[in-house]
């Protein structure tokens, strides 16, 4: 949600002090703002050189390295398909063709209703059950591209119980 | 409380547990059952058991290795021993319910078989004779499937920590380290190099702070591993780590985790939490006079990442860039202290070798491939799962034993062993015994240990393009051989599965991955052609056809080729207001 700018700044800051693990850095601390507003604004790029004490460069320069950190707000559900070899090999490809398809996305972005994220996993961990979705961060193996749309339309308009 | 309280107490909890008048229904929650839905089956579980008015108590388990049977659950009532349920589904759990739990009988339920030393229920067979688990023989999974990995007292009920007290009272750090290095244990993150004589490089290093850092970055697509060990059983990682900084005089452990893998980092974390809670964690453990503190740090996506100095960057908050060697970690480390990084599978084995010995884990294996070998076995096979088996096994047993053979109606093709750096084998490669040595000089390696299994189904131009855009994909950047020559590389694999290829192209990707070799900063840029030059070596008829033919022998290129864009940009300098996605 783009909120105005001095509660995005509290938000920010409230999301780097209450980090738990004891060893802050500038990617620990990313990673603790796009966990909490779900992605890396401009504000929180330089309130992370402030607090570490080096320029938004530096900091630009490790989130803009990591693809999992984005600059702009999420939409409402995380759609992940895996490209991993072994759900190559089961299938992944006519998975993304269906689920881009279905979103009207051409690589990885956003839908324009708002609804969907979509990105590429290069291996969600359960290649036993390849192949593998990420909904929201629920795993789905073994999946049909139609189960995968089923899956999508689903949550489609409810309310995500994942941030 | 010294370890034998401790242990007294988890044996009666252990004890009571097991004798429990209430059934015990144990779930696997590892990601295989995530994905199979076991988190799904739980929830329907607890609904029907409070509809129901039935008590039970429910543990949530790792994963006992048939990830090809997940959702798996197994119910121990009292007096009798575990019935294991395979496949189970939110459809057919009510099911099971009602037969097992309700009426005391199996009727439509699909069960596996029993474990447990009350013997057979309903003359089911003994899990132990099935093919999946009769040839492993688990020591870092010994635990999983079985304890639940939140509950430090099943894991010390089970002779968790008694290596790390044995070796505290009875052993000197010098001790510990010729233990290991008796044992034969070489490093399962991919280079094998013995872990005894890494440890010794770092017993010379000045202190007071030195770390062992824990790599669970396990970046390889198709390992699963790593993060299997850590959802199923974290206390012996623990455990291990603890053991290593004693060895090495270590002050600090760092346990290395990709962000978003939430079951092993929030396994970790509690496990962490619950020993610092009995003083295993922290200062003078078990009275022996030793310090330790163990904490997990998190990576964004890469898989450099996982290359030990890129891993340092990465803990220090950084790019995760490879550094320039020497100085080495072990003496110039993470923060510039003397540091180790150790694979989780390694590190997990410590426990046990500590307990039982040098000879013991030596026993096992073959030749210089001394303990087991987790294989996280995928693709084309019935069975794909997460099996502990004995060094020295064949490939053909790994496809047919474990995997029960390739599905049906097709026949093996292909393996991909070791990660995306690692090779691919031909059919004609069954013979060969998963050890270090032997799969290197066939042109594999063994690695982490994810086996890819591909049937005659499989295009192995299409493979290779899958691998090399993973490689290019993941290029930090750092090193221009790498970048530069991943992108090249990337491009005439391309062409060729776009059956555009031009004359020569197959020399051009010889001379830049031998570039590569030669010029890359870090193993990703020097290993990056591994895949090709196997690729090529085994199937060259498949190359062939692409190149001359202009035809694919499966169709699979002729798919649509969606991968993601090649990312991480080298250089860009921040500019509020300009939206950077
Ligand atoms: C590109 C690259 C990625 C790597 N990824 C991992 C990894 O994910 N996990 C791992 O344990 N080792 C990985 N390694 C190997 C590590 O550099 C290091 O050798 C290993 O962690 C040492 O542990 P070991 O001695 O217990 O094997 C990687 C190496 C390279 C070059
Ligand atoms: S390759 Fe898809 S989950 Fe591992």
């Amino acid at each position: 949600m783009p909120a105005d700018n001095d509660t995005l700044r509290k938000q920010i800051i409230e999301a780097i002090a209450s980090q738990h693990r004891p060893t802050v850095t500038v990617l620990s601390s990313l990673l603790a703002i796009q966990d909490s507003i779900g992605y890396i604004p401009d504000e929180a790029i330089e309130e992370v050189a402030v607090q570490q004490n080096t320029t938004v460069n530096a900091v630009f320069g490790v989130a803009s390295f990591y693809p999992n950190f984005r600059f702009s707000p999420p939409n409402k559900h995380s759609i992940e398909v895996c490209w991993g070899p072994t759900c190559h090999l089961q299938g992944s490809s006519n998975i993304l063709q269906a689920v881009l398809n279905y979103l009207e996305l051409k690589e990885e972005g956003d839908t324009e209703d708002g609804e969907f994220s979509f990105r590429f996993n290069t291996c969600l961990g359960a290649c036993s059950q390849a192949p593998v979705i990420s909904v929201n961060h629920e795993l789905f193996g073994k999946i049909s591209p139609d189960e995968s749309i089923n899956i999508i339309n689903k949550i489609k308009s409810s309310d995500p119980h994942h941030k | 409380m010294n370890f034998e309280e401790l242990k007294n107490q988890a044996d009666e909890k252990w004890n009571q547990l097991n004798d429990s008048p209430t059934p015990v229904i144990r779930v696997g929650t590892a990601m295989c059952g995530h994905a199979s839905g076991a988190f799904r089956v739980i929830q329907a579980l607890k609904t029907l058991l409070a509809e129901k008015k039935i008590d039970a108590i429910i543990e949530e388990v790792g994963c006992i290795g048939l990830c090809y049977a997940e959702p798996l659950i197994d119910i121990k009532k009292q007096g009798k021993s575990r019935l294991f349920f395979n496949n189970v589904s939110v459809n057919n759990i009510e099911e099971i319910v009602e037969e097992y739990l309700v009426n005391n009988k199996i009727k439509n339920a699909s069960t596996l078989g029993y474990l447990g030393k009350e013997g057979s229920v309903f003359n089911e067979p003994d899990l132990n004779t099935l093919p999946g688990i009769a040839l492993q023989e688990r020591i870092a999974l010994r635990n999983a499937g079985h304890t639940a990995p939140g509950d430090i007292f099943q894991y010390i009920a089970n002779g968790g920590y008694s290596g790390l007290n044995k070796a505290l009272s009875t052993m000197e750090p010098s001790d510990v380290i010729e233990e290991v290095k008796n044992s034969g244990l070489r490093g399962r993150g991919g280079a094998a190099f013995p872990t005894g004589i890494k440890w010794s490089f770092l017993v010379g290093s000045p202190g007071p702070t030195k770390y062992i850092l824990c790599n669970c970055e396990e970046g390889d697509p198709g390992a699963f591993n790593d993060k299997g060990i850590l959802e199923s059983d974290p206390h012996t990682l623990l455990e291990g780590l603890l053991i290593a900084g004693y060895a090495t005089g270590a002050s600090n452990g760092i346990v290395f985790i990709r962000h978003g893998h939430d079951g092993p980092i929030n396994r970790t974390e509690e496990a962490i939490k619950q020993a610092k809670e009995l003083g295993i964690l922290g200062k003078d453990i078990f009275g022996s006079g030793f310090d330790f503190d163990i904490e997990v740090s998190l990576t964004g996506e890469s898989y450099v990442a996982g290359e030990e100095t890129a891993l340092m960057e990465a803990v220090e908050g950084k790019r995760s860039m490879p550094r320039y060697r020497p100085p080495f970690p072990a003496a110039f480390g993470v923060w510039g202290k003397p540091s180790n990084i150790n694979n989780v599978k390694s590190l997990s084995y410590a426990p046990e070798i500590i307990s039982k010995g040098a000879d013991w884990f030596s026993s096992i294996g073959v030749n210089k491939s001394t303990g087991t070998a987790i294989v996280c076995l995928s693709g084309d096979v019935n069975q794909p799962g997460l099996y502990e088996v004995p060094m020295g096994l064949t490939l053909q047993q790994v496809i047919n034993d474990l995997g029960g053979g390739m599905k049906k109606d097709q026949t093996l093709k292909l393996l991909q062993t070791g990660g995306p750096l690692g090779g691919v084998l031909g059919p004609d490669s069954t013979d060969i015994h998963i050890d270090f040595d032997e799969m290197r000089a066939a042109g594999a390696i063994f690695g982490s240990g994810g086996i890819i299994v591909g049937s005659n189904k499989v295009c192995a131009v299409d493979l290779t393009r899958i691998l090399v855009a993973f490689c290019q994909f993941e290029s930090c950047g750092k090193c221009f051989p790498c970048r530069l020559g991943m992108e090249h590389l990337l491009e005439i694999v391309e062409r060729i599965s776009n059956f555009e290829s031009q004359p020569g192209d197959m020399d051009l990707m010889k001379s830049v991955g031998g570039t590569m070799e030669s010029g890359s900063l870090c193993g990703h840029g020097q290993l990056g052609f591994g895949p090709i030059r196997s690729a090529i070596t085994h199937f060259e008829e498949d190359f062939r056809l692409h190149i001359e033919e202009r035809i694919c022998p499966t169709g699979s290129c002729n798919n649509p080729k969606i991968v993601p864009k090649n990312t991480r940009p080298y250089a860009q300098d921040f500019v509020a207001g300009v939206k950077n996605d």
